[in-house]
């Protein structure tokens, strides 16, 4: 087991009200599967990846991520997970601009002191960025760029692939060419994903699906 | 650890990677820092250069810097007191010192004992055996700092003369010699002074000779030991002008700092995704905000080593100005070549990154309190910028109080300098609400009256522009009020001067014999002249009141003296009692530091005892750092007989000055600085006058520069924001020229709405500066006018240079291709 949570709660105040996002949610990812995370539109998937990732703090419950709470974690702790073991793909691609394709496939692996040139050879065949090292993000197409936020998350070989709708600003042909790439991607490195979407059709592609409504998971 | 490190270097290669795509950004940034440093370094030289020689001639044969013995009454007294001190185990020098006339500039001579001189009283103490030996033995010798020779007119090996007909030994370069002293050898002194056997004080070495019988034993109450100082006397007299430049170099600091406050404020903000993007990938905030810090360290170092360099330059430039400055207003020499210790350069770099890690406060703070996500939401930050200037209004008015205190209760030049410190800060911080709160008026009103859209729209987009231009106008705002306030401060001055000085200069003939018998001669040969002459004696002396030396200044019995002399106070029936000799009229500064006022009574220590006076009356004194008693002339010669009669002021018809001159000069020989007409020395003192605030215009230029390029460097980092604004309008049919114009009268109307601020607040700014600081540091008050036409052409200045800086992204607005507009619709898609 790669994640387990326990009756996982977050609010937010909104126009002076305060809204539920999740009201409890249970959920575990084993080793080497990919999941599916499905619901509408502001039913709280990014806030369920963003609470996992360690980038916001959740109300109540339990983030148990390789047999480690992560909920009451500082934040040097949660920095040092985040580049060792979880890798996150985001519906904006996330890019550092003034870097190229190279610098940015590499770099949360040299952060985390785990760059293999072996293989970032092989993510960039398999992602068919060969041609495109020197370019910077302004320069590509959002399928590009989205491989390469792709490659970056797989290149410290993370434990935990967090996608907040990867392929929300692709085109559907697009969309299934990158979602086919990394779930082999995926099971090529051994690790585990966890797919936010709101497309039936994508979500089908993957080993499981959960659907999170009403701030509950089913 | 070493993963660590290579951790810290990608992330610091990659802020890095920031500056490659933002080149203008980088520029200003550097741009301001640059300024900064250059502006505080270069004045900081400029006060360096000026103590470091005051400091000189304070250590040198004492000052103030070696304990002295003098007479209770200042007067010199006979070298057999020394003789039986040093008898008694005192470790005494002797020193001889008067201010002599060579070539018509006034120079001090002093004689020195070198053998028995105090080792810490500065090189000439540490002559070697050979330059002894040439300064003791015949020809002898008198040393000189070079710029002094210079000023004299005169080379090295040369016999100076002086007035009295006595000339003194060849001229030697003693480079660790102060400027305005010559150095002789004490007997040497005693004749050429025609004070045989006598010594102006004893300087008292701080290691003993051995034990030493106590004072009084040995000389009675004849001599007093004065302890020596901290601050010299000149270092006192100077300490406001250096605290004035100081005061100019720290607000030009600041100015630039605003300019890279703005850079890095917005360079945090554009950086927002990548600092997201790091944060999610596993960076640190620890480690992100310590390579921010180390990159910010790095680009200060550059910019403040630039800086330095320009500082330099800029000292060397106004060191000339700085000097004629010093030399009018206190007599003060200062090297014309700046010479500086690597202290000012660690100083000046420790000052920048001081400067930098200030301006970039703000940001880190923003940084730490905004949550990741936060960080990439846009209104999170606009959100922030809003509770800022709420938070911004509230600061200006607690400054406010704060400013009103220092009115109110402080009582020191440094009080006062606050009150204009706060005064400025308070207005700065409150300037972004007050208008906003005007644009808002102006967009109800265009949107209830006008009903134009694109009109309404510009007062709203003016609005949102605020935050991202508060800074630069902020700048805009303190450098045009400074300005303002400085040279109405200048203007009334020169006003009142110029009165005064027509009131003072009374006499159209002004001249100074070579002798008490050549003056007498001179009389005699005028009264017997057919014009109507009527002349004044000038009689002047020196003592101590209140623990300072000041002129005794006397007057002739003349109604023209009565009807026109400055008096700003007076008792009644003040010129009668003149007369009769037993009251004088006090200077307004000597009467400030001593709180004297008419009907009070002082002592005066003279030649021929004391000499008690009655205040009569205060009058102006303006650029007389010293303080003045005006008496009768005919009392001050019989309290001073020894004092030179040798200076006559002349009254005659105007058309009959230049001939009188020229017959003067031809009959008894008298120098070009022996006689002057007034209109000559009316002339000399306004270029004076004028020099002596050349420094501060051009200081004042500097900062309206500098906030020049503050709104410059905001507009040109903004221009790549400002497209989401503008685009739209674009595509719904708005041109580009229109859109271009529209945007130039926003930028116009915030920098006429801040300048038009910045005239009341430069006034009241004028009024502390005449009513407070001027009156705190020199002793003076003048009145405050004003100038319109001088206020219209500041505001003209600062809307050019608004004008020239909103130009250059005007002008790529103008040109931009339509792919680039488009290019914001395809990237919020």
């Amino acid at each position: 087991m790669v994640l387990k949570i326990v009756a996982l709660k977050k609010t937010y105040r909104a126009a002076g009200e305060t809204v539920g996002v999740l009201r409890g949610v249970d959920l575990v990812v084993a080793a080497r599967e990919s999941v599916a995370l499905v619901g509408e539109s502001g039913s709280g998937k990014s806030t369920l990846l963003h609470l996992i990732a360690g980038l916001d703090n959740a109300d109540s419950g339990v983030i148990d991520l390789e047999g480690e709470n992560i909920a009451a974690l500082p934040d040097s702790r949660l920095a040092e997970i985040r580049r060792s073991e979880i890798g996150l793909v985001f519906q904006q691609f996330n890019l550092i601009p003034s870097l190229n394709v190279a610098d940015n496939l590499a770099f949360q692996a040299r952060i985390a002191g785990r760059y293999d040139e072996g293989w970032q050879a092989e993510l960039i065949d398999r992602l068919g960025l060969g041609d495109l090292l020197r370019r910077y993000p302004e320069q590509l197409s959002g399928g590009q760029q989205q491989r390469v936020a792709i490659g970056r998350a797989l290149a410290a070989r993370p434990r935990l692939v967090l996608a907040d709708e990867p392929t929300g600003n692709l085109d559907e042909a697009t969309a299934d060419a990158v979602l086919g790439l990394t779930r082999d991607l995926i099971r090529r490195s051994g690790c585990s994903l966890l797919m936010a979407t709101h497309s039936t059709r994508l979500a089908a592609m993957l080993d499981r699906q959960v659907h999170l409504a009403n701030g509950l998971l089913t | 650890m070493s993963g660590g490190l290579a951790r810290c270097g990608w992330v610091l290669k990659t802020l890095l990677s920031h500056w490659r795509g933002h080149p203008m950004q980088l520029a200003t940034l550097l741009v301001g820092l640059i300024l900064a440093t250059a502006l505080w370094s270069g004045v900081q030289a400029l006060n360096q250069q000026a103590r470091q020689s005051y400091a000189r001639a304070a250590a040198m044969f004492g000052g103030a810097r070696t304990a002295t013995l003098v007479a209770k009454d200042g007067a010199a007294f006979s070298q057999d007191l020394f003789i039986a001190l040093r008898r008694a185990g005192w470790a005494v020098s002797p020193l001889l010192e008067e201010r002599v006339q060579i070539n018509g500039r006034s120079v001090r001579l002093v004689g020195i004992e070198p053998l028995t001189l105090p080792k810490e009283t500065g090189a000439v103490a540490r002559m070697d055996g050979g330059e002894l030996r040439t300064f003791l033995m015949p020809p002898y010798q008198t040393r000189v700092a070079r710029e002094t020779l210079v000023s004299l007119g005169l080379h090295e090996g040369e016999r100076p003369q002086l007035r009295n007909g006595q000339s003194l030994p060849p001229l030697a370069i003693s480079p660790a010699l102060a400027p305005g002293v010559l150095v002789v050898d004490i007997g040497i002194a005693q004749r050429a002074l025609q004070k045989p056997n006598q010594i102006s004080r004893l300087l008292v070495a701080r290691q003993p000779l051995g034990p030493a019988s106590p004072l009084s034993e040995v000389v009675g109450d004849r001599l007093q030991l004065v302890a020596p100082q901290s601050e010299s006397g000149l270092e006192q007299l100077t300490d406001s002008f250096h605290l004035n430049l100081t005061a100019f170099g720290f607000l030009s600091f600041a100015v630039g700092l605003f300019i890279v406050n703005s850079a890095i404020g917005l360079t945090f903000e554009q950086r927002r995704p990548m600092f997201r993007t790091m944060r999610a990938c596993g960076v640190s905030a620890r480690t992100l905000n310590a390579m921010l810090l180390v990159e910010l360290v790095a680009l200060a170092l550059v910019a403040g080593f630039v800086g330095m360099l320009a500082g330099y330059g800029m000292a060397a430039l106004l060191l000339p100005d700085v000097a004629a400055t010093l030399r009018g207003l206190y007599s003060a020499e200062i090297p014309g070549e700046l010479t500086l210790r690597p202290a000012w350069w660690i100083a000046g770099l420790a000052m920048t990154m001081a400067g930098a890690v200030a301006a970039a406060a703000t940001g880190f703070i923003k940084l730490q309190r905004l949550s990741i996500l936060a960080a990439a939401q846009p209104d999170a930050w606009k959100e922030l910028q809003q509770r800022w200037l709420k938070r911004q209004g509230l600061l200006a008015v607690l400054v406010t109080g704060i400013a009103i205190a220092c009115l109110l209760f402080g009582h020191s030049l440094g009080a006062g300098f606050a009150l204009l410190g706060t005064l400025l800060l308070a207005a700065a911080l409150a300037l972004p609400v007050a208008l906003g709160l005007l644009l808002q008026i102006s967009e109800r009103w265009a949107s209830r009256y006008r009903r134009q859209p694109l009109l309404q729209w510009a007062f709203a987009d003016s609005r949102q522009q605020l935050s991202g231009l508060s800074l630069a106008l902020m700048a805009l705002l303190l450098a045009v009020a400074v300005n303002v306030g400085v040279s109405t401060m200048v203007g009334s001055f020169r006003a009142t001067f110029v009165t005064w000085l027509d009131d003072r200069l009374m006499a159209d003939v002004y001249l100074d014999a070579a002798s008490n018998e050549q003056a007498a001669e001179i009389a005699q040969w005028l009264k017997r002249r057919p014009e109507q002459i009527a002349i004044l004696p000038g009689v002047r002396a020196e003592t101590r009141v209140a623990g300072q030396t000041i002129e005794l200044m006397g007057l002739a019995d003349n109604a023209e003296y009565r009807r026109r002399w400055p008096l700003l106070a007076a008792a009644p029936d003040a010129w009668r009692s003149i007369a009769q000799g037993d009251a004088a009229f006090v200077s307004e500064q000597l009467s400030r530091r001593a709180g004297l006022k008419p009907g009070d009574t002082i002592s005066v220590a003279t030649d021929a005892g004391h000499w008690p006076l009655t205040i009569a009356g205060i009058y102006a004194d303006y650029g007389n750092p010293r303080g003045q008693l005006a008496v009768d002339g005919d009392a001050l010669v019989r309290h001073f007989p020894k004092t030179p009669r040798t200076r006559l002021a002349l009254r005659i018809a105007p058309p009959q000055v230049s001939r009188l001159v020229a017959d003067l000069q031809n009959t008894f020989h008298l120098g070009e600085r022996q006689i002057a007409d007034q209109s000559e020395v009316k002339a000399e003192s306004k270029r004076i006058f004028d020099k002596t605030f050349a420094v501060t215009a051009a200081l004042n230029a500097f900062t309206l520069g500098v906030a020049a390029i503050a709104l410059l460097t905001s507009l040109l980092t903004l221009a790549g924001a400002r497209l989401p604004q503008l685009a739209p309008l674009w595509a719904m049919g708005v041109t580009l020229p229109r859109l271009s114009a529209i945007e130039l009268a926003k930028t116009m109307m915030l920098a006429l709405l801040t300048a038009l601020l910045a005239v009341p607040l430069g006034l009241a700014v004028g009024w502390c500066l005449v009513a407070v600081v001027n009156v705190r540091a020199f002793g003076w008050r003048i009145p405050l006018h004003v100038f319109p036409s001088q206020l219209v052409e500041l505001l003209a200045i600062a809307m050019v240079a608004a004008l020239i800086a909103a130009a250059v992204p005007l002008a790529k607005l103008f040109r931009m291709p339509p792919a680039r507009l488009i290019r914001v619709f395809a990237n919020e898609r």
